[in-house]
């Protein structure tokens, strides 16, 4: 049996054109050792949802930076659910208030990433929440 | 849950599940296979090569959709990118340009790193593509990494193989060399648009006028695969000239052209006796590779590890050859 690696898929949900820090992640997940799916810019939820099956991901990491997290995230989450992907851990990353932070923390996001977020931190926490779902 | 039935039932989140539990060599995906193995043969495989960024991505987008609408069948698309050499990561990103294909419920993608594998799929490609074919996907389109000159494993998979070059990648003594313009059922010069596209297709031409269409039978060991060797060649049947064909992925144009020589080369493959031909030869060297594999797993198990380890020293030493050694491992004696 060959290694089990850990499959992330990176989408830009939302109609901003700024995926610099989209790439810079996906990037640092793939110089740790993982498997990144990279869907480019102006996903539907549902293009991400559907996505994440078919490609059988661990992880979904969203990058906004449009504002329009409060509606795009709880959407992706509730979409991953309805597909009976419930287990898979979403990270956000991009330009999110504090004040919207515990909501979606609430919603289940794993981890949430402004900018100046060291590449490193991401990729630790990506690997522990994922070898939480591996080893429950 | 019970993956195998549910994949045939048509569950699509099984069907990621097992595509990974294949993909990850694992016990329950080699079983997998084994139960899913009476289901397969039906679907028409289409291998996609070419360099890096001549559009395979964007033609195959435009092709499922065609089939999809034209056709009506089931459409799977395996796509595989590069894994690196050094952390074993990936970034797949062809799903960027199969974004029409999104909401489809008749189509599926799945991309795979390459995972140390060089000849341009993946080492669970193939059985990714069994998995697809038992799940009654019809049209099963496999893009290989961005390939060079002898990433050739496309062709031993796939009924059909299309080759996409695009302006400007070089002159006619590279589309004479042997490798991967020899492996073409279709050659397509994408980004036609493009200045130096008649150019290219004239030295794509010129390279089909050079040569004689043969009869194309890898050659295993250095004999022909997929014959017993005993029965003779049918010599009415028609052989099969690649055509050359331009395209624009991009806008949609000349994908209704390529789309009919891709169902008339199946045609072909079935008239003259040559699809036979490939899938036997496609299965016999997945069980030559199983063979191998058993084969060796059993002599493990006969041989204990610290017996093969006082052997490898002797070879070590140079007081046994390694075919002394190896004569001594199965015979008992090395003479």
């Amino acid at each position: 049996m060959t290694e089990r690696k850990i499959r992330v898929l990176v989408a830009k949900p939302g109609l901003d054109g700024h995926d610099r820090g989209a790439k810079v992640v996906a990037r640092a997940l793939r110089d740790a050792g993982m498997e990144v799916i990279y869907t480019g810019l102006r996903q539907t939820p549902e293009m991400i949802a559907e996505a994440a099956l078919q490609e059988d991901v661990d992880v979904v990491g969203l990058s906004i930076l449009s504002g329009a997290h409060m509606a795009l995230v709880p959407r992706v989450i509730e979409l991953l659910k309805a597909n009976g992907m419930e287990h898979v851990k979403v990270f956000v990353g991009g330009i999110i208030p504090d004040e919207d932070v515990p909501r979606l923390k609430e919603l289940g996001v794993a981890g949430i990433y402004g900018p100046g977020t060291s590449t490193e931190d991401i990729v630790r926490d990506v690997r522990a929440a994922v070898q939480g779902v591996a080893s429950s | 849950m019970n993956l195998v039935e549910n994949v045939l039932e048509g569950d699509r989140l099984a069907l990621a599940r097992l595509l990974s539990q294949v993909e990850n060599d694992t016990e329950e995906g080699r079983a997998a296979l084994e139960a899913l193995f009476p289901y397969t043969g039906n679907a028409h495989l289409i291998g996609v090569t070419g360099a890096p960024g001549t559009g395979k991505s964007s033609l195959v987008n435009q092709l499922a959709r065609h089939f999809r609408k034209e056709k009506g069948c089931r459409v799977a698309v395996v796509a595989v990118d590069p894994s690196s050499p050094f952390t074993g990561g990936a970034i797949l990103g062809d799903r960027v340009r199969m974004r029409d294909l999104a909401g489809d419920p008749g189509v599926f993608i799945r991309s795979m790193a390459s995972r140390g594998s060089l000849g341009g799929l993946a080492t669970a490609t193939a059985a990714v593509t069994q998995v697809f074919d038992a799940a009654g996907y019809e049209m099963i389109f496999i893009e290989t990494v961005g390939a060079g000159q002898a990433e050739v494993d496309v062709a031993r998979l796939a009924h059909t193989t299309l080759v996409v070059d695009a302006p400007g990648l070089g002159d006619d003594i590279q589309a004479i060399k042997a490798g991967i313009l020899e492996i073409a059922d279709i050659l397509v010069v994408n980004k036609a648009d493009r200045p130096g596209a008649e150019y290219t297709e004239r030295a794509l031409k010129g390279m089909l006028e050079l040569a004689h269409p043969t009869r194309r039978a890898f050659l295993h060991h250095g004999r022909p695969m997929g014959t017993s060797g005993q029965e003779e060649e049918p010599r009415d049947a028609p052989l099969w000239v690649p055509p050359v064909l331009r395209t624009i992925a991009t806008q949609g144009e000349g994908i209704t052209e390529l789309a009919e020589a891709i169902l008339h080369h199946a045609e072909h493959l079935r008239a003259s006796g040559d699809w036979a031909t490939r899938e036997r030869a496609r299965l016999q060297s997945e069980l030559d590779a199983l063979l191998q594999e058993m084969l060796i797993a059993r002599f493990r198990e006969d041989v204990p590890q610290a017996r093969y380890e006082e052997v490898l020293s002797r070879v070590f030493q140079r007081a046994l050859s390694p075919w002394e050694a190896v004569r001594l491992l199965l015979d008992g004696r090395a003479s």
